[in-house]
């Protein structure tokens, strides 16, 4: 027994050792055909970070964390929801134009903003619901469009509710009162995001809601095989739309901690690309909230330790990209490559356990 | 002449007739689309709605959309899905912009096609040797492509006389042609404001004039496709792999070899639009030209039914209305809502007809709704008229989806050898 265990537990670590291996090979591979210094790229981003970079890892990680748990709700649902990156930026601008308006009092008017910021974002998700369910138009398809009809209302609004800074060309919502800001956790000397601490309940939420409650259940199930699923009296159209919704909600939250922690207004410089990244993320951590926050911490990590390369060492960040993605589509590849040796490994051990009894069988007869 | 589809069953389990296509439809089909152009030009008084420019700039708009959803089409027609068609584009760009500026723009037609092809084996060896996810595998390319893109663009461009960190020195142009005998008398007919008349010369003589070499191999690459998918035992071998691989396999067809052909060939295709973006539609590689074209070349093939002249009907609606938003803005945009609002009314008779009537419902109040906007307002403002094409790509959609039908084995996973 304790043998099958290890192998099983030794398939499951090769998977991504192999992915992260691959990767490491590739990228070096595309530094030496360019003819830039491998050997300094890897010694720069492998180093121990700074503090200061800790608490920036820490910080980008807090908001990939979100978008990735955004777009694997609707993974584990067998929903592709491209649309994580509209649903944040429109649901970012909402809560800051909320926020900035101020009509309720400190902690009272960042709980308002931020139930504002999740139902935008639910809506904005629940049009390619709807449009799934009623219409039979392909979520992928529908949530790119809604990504850049997001970015056309955004501009459009933003414009009509700015303020503009003095001497600037950066327009952006009123700011934030001083009351409403989230004040940050110290840290290593800096200050992480308070609302790091969001994220972790999100992800707690998350994984009660998909593995101990039926709703988690019905939707495993819908994803895993919508006849069977049907068959089981479960509604599958209903389902698709309260996914969607879920994960709309929570693609609102993404925005959050840069609103309230770091930029304390909506403007035409928000940090935008996040839905992207957190697919990548989601699908690196196998949707499962802990495998979650390893690939937010690995991304984040990759992406500030990439930083001062370009100070450094005149190579662009951008490789790094390159890692990133290398990493998604190899991890993906390990998993079935492994899956295979495991099921050989499996037919075998079968296949030699069977074969004594079979012998018994015959000398009993 | 079109070729026949047996009937389908639809979502409902309904049989239901399809439409054959051909010829004189076709021409019917486009005579009416010029009639209501015309009539759109004179009941709202924008000129620009149907002028030569508009179409030539159409075109320049459509080609890209138009062959990167070709690119969808093979790999979709033998079953792969294919999302990375937008990083496959993106390394045509830079693909167009390397060989382009280094070698001559020949050959940057040729580097795009290479660079996009290996997009395109990189997504067949994960799709299809792999078992990969189709869309897994299709955005991990998209990333891994802009990505590449960028890193390479500032190796290769920076310190370049003209270049830089993000974009590529002019590239010299391909030539262009110009029939100048045909092309004058119908600028003259185009200005004569004629109803119909006018509107056909000015079509015609976007098609004669200054039009990039690189266009008409886009035109023929259509015609190509279509002999080659539905005209020779090639096409059929690569369309039953899609349709069903285990039937196709047990024929002896070999199912990974025309996989991995469709997806390589789709590669370059979009590799090539990406190509026709720096080449043509402006004249320097530059980061970010993509701007989500290979998703809209995704979504006008879906519109188009997974078929080459729907295909194109749709890249050319795609391309017209971006056109009509960057050449007038706002205020051509604002005459296109008075088309919207009567193609919503008509929607939601022909719907109540066919005993919809919630969605008749809907139609008819969406269709009240914008004929609203359009006689409360003047012009549509900038920023929402950027969103047109992708509101029509979705309004397309909402009323055509269930009318269509993709391939059977459309983004199922095959392993070689799993039947019999």
């Amino acid at each position: 027994m304790t043998g099958s265990r290890l192998t099983r537990i030794g398939l499951a670590l090769a998977a991504p050792i192999l992915a992260l291996v691959t990767a490491f090979i590739i990228t070096s591979l595309v530094l030496i055909l360019a003819g830039d210094d491998w050997l300094g790229v890897w010694s720069q981003i492998l180093s121990w970070p700074s503090n200061r970079t800790m608490v920036n890892i820490l910080n980008s990680a807090t908001v990939y964390y979100l978008s990735a748990v955004a777009v694997a709700i609707g993974f584990r649902m067998n929903l592709f929801n491209i649309g994580v990156d509209g649903q944040y930026r429109i649901a970012s601008f909402a809560a800051a134009w909320v926020a900035g308006e101020a009509w309720l009092p400190g902690f009272l008017n960042i709980a308002l903003a931020v139930l504002a910021g999740m139902f935008v974002g639910a809506m904005w998700a629940g049009i390619a619901g709807l449009l799934r369910v009623t219409r039979g138009v392909s979520e992928v398809i529908s949530t790119i469009m809604l990504n850049a009809i997001a970015t056309a209302v955004v501009a459009y609004l933003l414009r009509k509710v700015a303020v503009r800074e003095e001497g600037s060309n950066i327009i952006s919502t009123k700011p934030l009162p001083e009351s409403s800001h989230v004040p940050g956790i110290p840290f290593l000397g800096g200050e992480v995001y308070g609302f790091i601490v969001v994220a972790i309940i999100v992800g707690i939420v998350y994984w009660v809601l998909i593995n101990r409650t039926r709703f988690g259940f019905d939707l495993r199930a819908a994803g895993q095989s919508e006849s069977a699923a049907v068959a089981s009296g479960i509604n599958v159209k209903k389902m698709i739309l309260v996914t969607m919704l879920l994960s709309g909600a929570i693609a609102g939250l993404v925005g959050m901690p840069l609103l309230f922690g770091q930029d304390y207004a909506y403007g035409s410089t928000f940090q935008s690309g996040l839905g992207f990244a957190g697919i990548a993320i989601a699908l690196l951590g196998r949707n499962h909230p802990v495998g979650i926050a390893i690939g937010a911490l690995l991304f984040a990590f990759l992406d500030q330790q990439s930083n001062p390369l370009q100070i450094l060492l005149d190579v662009s960040p951008d490789i790094v990209k390159v890692t990133q993605g290398v990493i998604v589509l190899t991890v993906v590849i390990a998993y079935e490559v492994v899956r295979r040796y495991g099921v050989r490994l499996e037919q075998r051990q079968v296949a030699a356990a069977l074969d004594p009894q079979l012998q018994q069988k015959e000398v009993s007869a | 002449m079109s070729v026949a589809t047996d009937p389908v069953t639809n979502v409902h389990g309904t049989p239901q007739g399809r439409i054959r296509l051909g010829w004189p439809w076709l021409l019917i089909g486009i005579a009416g689309v010029l009639v209501i152009m015309s009539l759109l030009r004179i009941i709202t008084g924008v000129d620009d709605l149907s002028s030569s420019g508009t179409i030539r700039a159409t075109l320049i708009a459509a080609v890209p959309i138009g062959l990167a959803g070709l690119g969808g089409l093979w790999s979709e027609r033998a079953g792969v899905v294919n999302i990375g068609l937008e990083g496959m584009m993106i390394l045509g760009t830079f693909g167009a912009g390397y060989f382009g500026y280094f070698y001559g723009p020949w050959q940057g037609v040729l580097g795009a096609i290479l660079l996009g092809a290996a997009g395109g084996l990189l997504h067949a060896v994960a799709t299809v040797y792999f078992g990969v996810d189709h869309i897994v595998s299709g955005v991990s390319i998209n990333i891994i492509a802009a990505g590449a893109v960028q890193y390479l663009a500032g190796m290769a461009f920076t310190g370049v006389p003209g270049g830089g960190q993000t974009q590529s020195p002019p590239i010299d142009r391909l030539p262009s042609i110009t029939i100048s005998g045909l092309s004058e008398p119908l600028g003259e007919i185009e200005q004569k404001d004629w109803f119909f008349v006018s509107e056909f010369a000015a079509v015609l003589r976007a098609f004669v004039t200054n039009m990039s070499s690189l266009t008409v191999i886009a035109i023929a690459l259509f015609v190509l496709t279509w002999w080659v998918l539905w005209r020779t035992a090639f096409g059929l071998r690569l369309r039953s792999v899609g349709e069903s691989p285990a039937a196709a396999e047990s024929l002896g067809v070999n199912v990974y070899r025309y996989k991995f052909i469709a997806v390589i060939a789709s590669g370059g295709l979009a590799g090539l639009a990406g190509g026709f973006l720096a080449l043509v539609a402006a004249n320097a590689f530059r980061d970010g030209q993509t701007g989500g074209r290979g998703y809209i070349g995704l979504a006008a093939m879906i519109f188009g039914n997974w078929r080459p002249g729907g295909l194109f009907a749709g890249a050319a609606l795609f391309g017209y209305t971006d056109t009509l938003r960057l050449r007038g803005g706002g205020e051509t945009v604002h005459a296109l809502l008075l088309l919207v609002a009567v193609f919503l009314v008509m929607l939601a008779v022909w719907q109540w007809r066919q005993h919809g009537h919630r969605s008749a419902l809907i139609a008819a109040i969406l269709g009240v709704i914008v004929a609203g906007i359009f006689f409360a307002s003047d012009e549509i403002p900038n920023e929402l008229a950027t969103m047109t094409p992708y509101v029509t790509t979705l309004l397309v959609l909402a009323v055509f989806s269930q009318n269509l039908r993709m391939p059977a084995a459309d983004g199922k996973i095959y392993r070689k050898g799993s039947v019999g």
